[in-house]
This record gives structure tokens, C-alpha cells and sequence, in this order.
């Protein structure tokens, strides 16, 4: 393959736990003394993998990522995604050259320009015309190349009336409208981008968004996009990188990827236990009644929820309310009930309570409870539970002309079609 | 194997050989070198009402304060010459020296903002620092050239040589390698282990003393004056005033000897800076 641009073979980094200084010289000693031998360096043998959630076992090596392997074609626009943590940035790092790998390489064609932070190097002191040439200079411009795009850029920030105050002065989103337009004017082949669409107003980020459309569509231009917003990647990217705890999960199409990404983050429990308190209500079980078995449940069947709560003491105006949630975060449905529409929790113990949903109407997709229970309408909250009980709709049974594709919507409307002829 | 017929224009690798230094991406990357001269230069100087003029006063500053202290109140040997003379002269190399030691020892540290989030040659700045304090130190010698002048005229215990004036580059271009060399060396070897960083501001002030800033060699036993021409520094800054003043000790062997040190010196601290500038973001 000719026209791949870069190409990431067994990439491994290594980082070392705790205080720098302390213990340090020793094993340093320790290592030159081996490396001098020629032998093996003894520290790159050992490492955990990289989870934070997990105690380390007496071991201050972790490795940040490993056997990292992908390799990105000419005019690609790649995504990366995984959780805080997973690697991500130290794998812009390596890409940008930040910091050097501990194992394997990466062979790249073309100039690599990176954007890991928006306004590196902008100096307080001077005016937004000087920050503009300075900067540009930092990210790997050459002084007549930013002269020839300077208007262009100044267009783009939005802050001409500014261009010659001194950067102290400008608002944040100034400063950071500034800073982004230098780096998208940038003329490298490769463009590294870590999270910098997170800043600015709607207004702005549509901006940004656009002219990364621009950049790769139009000019052609390999692009590597780091993002917690699926929106972005998914509108943005074609192909995508899924790292956890610094390993690759998975590497292919976008749509797939965020898909797995977005399910790794749901528990796995199909059901929610809670304690018994004994000085305080609360919600000791939720469990959703599916059709099938597995929490899956066929599109049109009745949906139960059911709730049991402990309360150690009566409550007068209780108040129990869920979400339902799809991937994308958006809530879709929302159902409550109150004391007043029926009395409950009016003595000390356990009840349960049902929510019956006669009729799902909810699309084919995965989808999580939140649960709000509280003493009151709008007062003080006893429990909230989210993202429990994750369950699938599926539409099986619902055969239809043409295939059901996944995402068209998140319910499906009873409808009723009419032809009317108007002429013949 | 195809993939071996392919071009690759920059391969990332996780061991580096430690004679890989890119002295083309530096040259790629002079208007960033340029820029931050400027940054340096105007920056400092917004928000004051002189402004440059400021550029001339210190310097002038500095050197009336030296000569008032040594010259006026100690009182030492200034072999024959006007103190303010032999003093500025003194002063002025070694004041390009010591500004370029102590801003470039912490060009890790200080820059591990910039160094953290976008690569270029990291050698970039000291450089920039050499450029920078190159234009002080230009100013600093055309206030010196005024005063040698009008002692030049007024009195005759000054005798430059100027058959040697054209050394007079050959030391300003040790004085910088020394200074960098010696400031990368720094700055590599603090990334890790801070403690050398509170010996600098203490190790510059004995060096000059050491360095025949104040003290010509002249005064001094014999044992005490080869000790003190091994270091570089001394011959350059006596050379400097020999040339000027036509007091001091001149030789080109030890003259020599101090730009062999400096190319020696310079090379490993460049080999140590270029292996630290990979990795040294783990550690700072």
C-alpha cells in the first residue's frame, strides 16, 4: 500500500509510578549499569497495564499503552476514542514528538503538525498580530507563510478590531478563537488534534468543525482527531481507533467503533441492587421485565420496571421518577409518579412499585435507566442511579420491505398512511 | 519486501543513536529563532515609557556600578589602565557568558509548557538566547567602545593592538559556545534531579572571579595563574583586554587550548541535550 501516510508498528510507553527523585537514582544506576553490560534493560519487563481504576500490585511500572498498531491512509480523517486514561494523549504525544516511545516505531510521510493545546506559546504581553507570527512559527510555519495567510486568518478569528492589543486583554473566547485559527491555516500534510473543538462558543465550534471538513475533504489532508464528543467523531471521521486501559479494543469502520465504545461504558449488570439503610430510605432493587431473556425486548411488547424501596421511617410526599436513556445520552423517556397520584411509602418497610409501559415504542438500540427518588417534588433527593439496567430493543418480528438500520431514530410514531389522487 | 522501497520522511523511533542530530531542522525552523529574539526584545519593554532606551541604561548602569566598586573603594590592580576601562571590558564579555549560562540552564524547565504540547528542535531556544543576549551584548560594547575612546584621547596608558583586533570575534563566538555548551549541559542534566540548579546562580558569581573578570593574572603567583588559565574563560577575557587596553597576558597557545575546550564541551552537551529532548517530558 503505497498511500499510507503513517504507520504505527508495536508501539509501547512506558511511565513510572509515584514521586520522581524518590528510589529513582538507584534504579537509574541500576539500569545504566545493565544497558552499559549490554544486556537488557531490567525495568521494561515488568508493567502493569494500564487501568487506573486499579490498585497497583507493589509494581510502579505501568505501561500507558501497548502494542499499539494501525496504520493510517492519505486523506483519511482517523478518529481516536476510549476513556480518560486510555492512552489517548500519550499516543498524540508520541505522534506529535513530544515524548519519545518506549517500544516499536512510527514511520510517517509528510509534515506532522500537531495540536494538542490551542495558543501554545502565546505570550501575554504581546499583540494578537505578534502572537499570530510567533505561534505560527511554534507550530511549524514559516514566517512568509503566515504573512500570506495572515488576512485569512484574522478573518477567521473573528477579532480584527483586537489584532494589534495586547493578548492579556482579550476575553477567553478571543484568546482562544485566535489561537485556533492560526493552527487551522496550518500547512502540514498531517494534522494532529487533541480535544480543541471543545472550546469556543456553538457558534465558533461550527466553525471548526466545518473548516476540519474542509481540510480533509477538500485538501485532501490526513487527520487524526482525538474526541469524547461521538458527535464530532462520528460526523467527522471515517475510520476510528477504540483504546482501553492502553490497549487497542478495536480498529475499523467509525459507526462500529463508537458503538463499542459507548457500551464498554455501561455497566454490565442487568440489574441494580441497592443496600437496606437504616436511617434512610432507599431503593434496594431495580430490574426491568423484558420479553426476552438477557434484558432484550422485542418493539411493540409491554415493558415493566419494578422498584422496591426500604424506608425506615413513613414518608409523606415521596416522589419516583426514571429516565431512559439511549447511547447518545439523550434522555427519551421520562416517567414518574408521585404520592399524590397514589399514596406510597406511607409506612416504615418495603414496597415495590411498577412501572408498566404498554406498548414500547422505543427503536432498536441499547438503552440505560436513570432513577431519581426523592423526598419531594423537587426536594432533597434520597438516591439517584444512573446508567443501570442497560437493556436492547430489537424489532424482531417486524419484518418489514427493506432492512431496519440502526440509528434512523429513537421511536417509532404510530402512523397511518393515506393516497389521495389528485389527478389521472 | 515493498515496504522497504518506501520513503518515509521521518520515522519515530523508540531508541535513537546519539549522533542523530537534525541540524536541518533547525535551519527549517530559523523564523521561529528570529521570533523569539523579537518576543524577548519587545516584549520586556511594553508598558515602559523609555522603552529600548532602556537597552542602553542598564548596561551603562552596570558597568559605572563595577567600576565604582572595584575601581574607587577595593582598589585592586588594574595593570596601568582607567578602572572604568579595564573594568568594562572585563564585564562586558563576561556579561554575555553569564546571561547566556544562566538563561539557557533552564531551557527544559522553563519552556516545559511549550515542550509538552508541540515539537520543534529544542535547540531552537538557546539559540535564540545566544541571538538575543548577542544584541545586548552588542549595545553593552558600543557603550564600552564610547568610554575606551574618550580615555583613548585623554590619557595615554591605554595601547590597543590593533593588529589583533580581529580576534575580537573569534572570543565573543567562545565566550558563546562556552556559555551554551555549558547551559545545555545544565539544563539536560536538571531535568531529572533538580539539585544542580541551586549551585548555578552561586557557581556563575565564583566563576568570574575565577576568570580574571576583576582580578587581572597579572597579581597573582605563578601556581595560581596556570590554575586559572586552564580555565577557558580567563585567556579569553585577558586576551579581550590585551587587545583593547594592551595590559594582560596574551597567548594564542592557551587561546587555542580554550577553543578546543569549547568544541569538546559543546559537542557532548549537544549529544546529552538531544538524547534528554525525547524523553525528558516523563521526567521533568
Amino acid at each position: 500500500m503505497s498511500n499510507t501516510v503513517i504507520k504505527v508498528e508495536n508501539l509501547g510507553k512506558q511511565y513510572h509510578l509515584g514521586k520522581v527523585g524518590t528510589g529513582t537514582i538507584a534504579n537509574d544506576l541500576k539500569r545504566w549499569w545493565h544497558i552499559a553490560r549490554g544486556k537488557e534493560d531490567p525495568y521494561l519487563k515488568i508493567g502493569d497495564v494500564n487501568d487506573r481504576t486499579q490498585k497497583s500490585s507493589n509494581n510502579d511500572v505501568v505501561w500507558a499503552i501497548k502494542d499499539i498498531n494501525f496504520e493510517v491512509k492519505q486523506g483519511e480523517v482517523l478518529g481516536i476514542i476510549g476513556k480518560n486514561g486510555a492512552g489517548k494523549s500519550t499516543l498524540l504525544k508520541i505522534l506529535s514528538r513530544v515524548t519519545a516511545p518506549t517500544t516499536g516505531d512510527i514511520k510517517v510521510k509528510g509534515r506532522i503538525a500537531s495540536l494538542l493545546e490551542v495558543g501554545t506559546g502565546f505570550h501575554p504581553e504581546l499583540s494578537g498580530r505578534e502572537n499570530i507570527f510567533l505561534n505560527g512559527a511554534i507550530l511549524g510555519m514559516t514566517k512568509a507563510e503566515i504573512k500570506t495567510k495572515f488576512d485569512e486568518i484574522v478573518e477567521f478569528s473573528g477579532v480584527e478590531r483586537y489584532i494589534d492589543t495586547p493578548v492579556k486583554r482579550y476575553s477567553s473566547g478571543m484568546y482562544v478563537r485566535l489561537a485556533f485559527a492560526v493552527a487551522a491555516h496550518l500547512d502540514s500534510e498531517i494534522l494532529i488534534l487533541d480535544e480543541v473543538l471543545a472550546v469556543g462558543d456553538a457558534e465558533f465550534q461550527k466553525k471548526c468543525l466545518g473548516k476540519m471538513q474542509d481540510v480533509s475533504r477538500n485538501e485532501g489532508r490526513t487527520v487524526l482527531f482525538v474526541s469524547h464528543n461521538m458527535q464530532a467523531i462520528s460526523t467527522l471521521t471515517t475510520r476510528a481507533v477504540f483504546l482501553k486501559n492502553g490497549k487497542m479494543a478495536g480498529e475499523g469502520l467509525s459507526a462500529e467503533m463508537i458503538q463499542l465504545y459507548l457500551e464498554d461504558n455501561i455497566q454490565k449488570e442487568l440489574r441494580y441492587n441497592g443496600k437496606i439503610l437504616s436511617d434512610k430510605p432507599s431503593i434496594t432493587s431495580v430490574c426491568i421485565v423484558t420479553s426476552e431473556p438477557g434484558n432484550v425486548h422485542i418493539h411493540g411488547k409491554p415493558l415493566q420496571i419494578k422498584f422496591t424501596i426500604n424506608t425506615p421511617y413513613p414518608i409523606d410526599n415521596s416522589a419516583l421518577s426514571f429516565q431512559i436513556v439511549n447511547l447518545r445520552d439523550v434522555s427519551v423517556v421520562h416517567a414518574w409518579t408521585f404520592d399524590s397520584d397514589r399514596p406510597m411509602l406511607r409506612n416504615a418497610g418495603e414496597e415495590e412499585i411498577v412501572c408498566i409501559i404498554p406498548r414500547t415504542r422505543l427503536y432498536m438500540g441499547k438503552y440505560i435507566l436513570n432513577v431519581h427518588f426523592a423526598r419531594s417534588f423537587g426536594a432533597e433527593k434520597f438516591e439517584t442511579l444512573l446508567g443501570i439496567c442497560p437493556f436492547e430493543i430489537v424489532m424482531y418480528g417486524m419484518d418489514r420491505e427493506y432492512k431496519w438500520v440502526p440509528d434512523t431514530c429513537v421511536y417509532l410514531e404510530e402512523s397511518e398512511w393515506v393516497i389521495n389522487k389528485r389527478r389521472t | 519486501m515493498n515496504n522497504r522501497n518506501e520513503q518515509w520522511d521521518l520515522i519515530i523511533k523508540s531508541k535513537n543513536n546519539w549522533y542523530q542530530i537534525n541540524l536541518a531542522s533547525i535551519w527549517r525552523y530559523r523564523d521561529l529563532l528570529l521570533l523569539l529574539v523579537r518576543r524577548d526584545f519587545v516584549a520586556v519593554y511594553k508598558q515602559t515609557i523609555l522603552g529600548p532606551i532602556w537597552l542602553f541604561i542598564q548596561p551603562l548602569f552596570t558597568s559605572l556600578t563595577f567600576a565604582f566598586i572595584f575601581g574607587k573603594i577595593a582598589r585592586i590592580s588594574t595593570d596601568g589602565a582607567p578602572p572604568i576601562v579595564f573594568y568594562m571590558a572585563g564585564i562586558t564579555l563576561w556579561t554575555y557568558f553569564a546571561d547566556c549560562l544562566n538563561k539557557t540552564s533552564n531551557t527544559f524547565i522553563a519552556n516545559a509548557g511549550v515542550f509538552g504540547k508541540v515539537y520543534f528542535p529544542r535547540l531552537i531556544i538557546p539559540l535564540s538566547v545566544l541571538v538575543s543576549n548577542l544584541i545586548k551584548l552588542a549595545i553593552q560594547l558600543l557603550i564600552f567602545v564610547i568610554i575606551w575612546l574618550y580615555y583613548f584621547n585623554a590619557s595615554n596608558s591605554i595601547h590597543p593592538q590593533w593588529s589583533y583586533m580581529w580576534l575580537i570575534p573569534v572570543l565573543i563566538f567562545m565566550m558563546a559556545g562556552l556559555g551554551l555548551g555549558l547551559g545545555i549541559l545544565i539544563s539536560s542534566l536538571t531535568t531529572k534531579y533538580r539539585d544542580l540548579t541551586f549551585l548555578i546562580g552561586f557557581g556563575v558569581q565564583l566563576l568570574m572571579y575565577a576568570s580574571s573578570v576583576v582580578l587581572p593574572i597579572s597579581t597573582m603567583p605563578d601556581k595560581i595563574k596556570t590554575i586559572m588559565l586552564y580555565n577557558p574563560l580567563t585567556s579569553i577575557i585577558e586576551s579581550f583586554k590585551f587587545i583593547f587596553i594592551g595590559s594582560g597576558t596574551f597567548d594564542l597557545v592557551w587561546l587555542l587550548y580554550g577553543l578546543c575546550f569549547m568544541t569538546i564541551l559543546l559537542a557532548l552537551a549537544i549529544i546529552v541535550f538531544n538524547k534528554v529532548e525525547k524523553s525528558f517530558m516523563d521526567t521533568v
